[in-house]
């Protein structure tokens, strides 16, 4: 998967991988994706709602041992 | 994005730190989702904007007392539950380390840079003897007319 930019927010807990990735996409232009990796278990549900109602599209996500990954594209 | 944002208030009336932690836990989350939000603040919640060191003023007896009896800034709130004189504050506040959370102080500086409007209700600063220079800067002062002129524009006001 093609991204723009990668978040690495490992280790914080809420509500810090939601407000780092605020700061993400503010950086980014439409369209562009921004890659997330995590490691609080409530950020699926977090960025799922978070990037809903801030128009932006999840593309992708997956989870490698205890890290989660994100893509997330611009809207 | 042009449209107008979404607002969110929170009043903080206690003076818990768990209470505190949970109320700009939840603002930084609303600023993140771009809101505009307010934290108000009034009676035991005051003393979370307290500065930590102590800042001559005049004021009378009973306010001194006041003042001395009541925690000084964030770093000194206790737990509402498992307070323990004090000893709970120092294990949780082991356990968020561990757990790499941000500490109160912390969480008030990130609301700060996320554009939150911190609003010290000055009525109630005059009844806990709380003067404007002892508390952090960036706070403003208002009271229920400032309150409500945001909160019925809010889609989610919170009292904590």
């Amino acid at each position: 998967m093609q991204s723009d930019k990668v978040l690495d927010a490992k280790g914080l807990a809420c509500p810090m991988p939601i407000v780092r990735t605020k700061k993400a996409m503010d950086e980014l232009a439409s369209g562009q994706v921004l890659e997330i990796h995590v490691t609080d278990k409530g950020a699926k549900n977090d960025l799922a709602a978070w990037v809903k109602s801030a128009g932006h599209e999840m593309i992708q996500s997956a989870e490698e041992g205890n890290v989660l990954k994100f893509w997330i594209r611009k809207g | 994005m042009a449209e107008k944002k979404d607002k969110t208030t929170i009043i903080l009336f206690s003076g818990d730190l768990d209470k505190a932690m949970a109320a700009f836990i939840i603002a930084n989350g609303a600023a993140a989702y771009d809101q505009e939000v307010t934290m108000f603040f009034t009676f035991w919640g005051l003393n979370a904007l307290r500065k930590e060191e102590h800042v001559p003023v005049q004021k009378g007896f009973l306010e001194k007392m006041f003042g001395w009896m009541m925690p000084r800034g964030a770093n000194k709130l206790g737990l509402s539950k498992m307070n323990m004189a004090g000893l709970g504050p120092k294990m949780i506040k082991n356990v968020m380390k561990k757990h790499n959370a941000l500490t109160l102080p912390q969480l008030i500086e990130m609301a700060k840079e996320q554009g939150v409007k911190l609003v010290a209700c000055t009525m109630t600063m005059d009844l806990l003897g709380i003067t404007k220079e002892e508390l952090i800067d960036g706070v403003e002062l208002g009271g229920v007319a400032a309150y409500l002129g945001d909160a019925t524009e809010g889609k989610v006001n919170l009292f904590i």
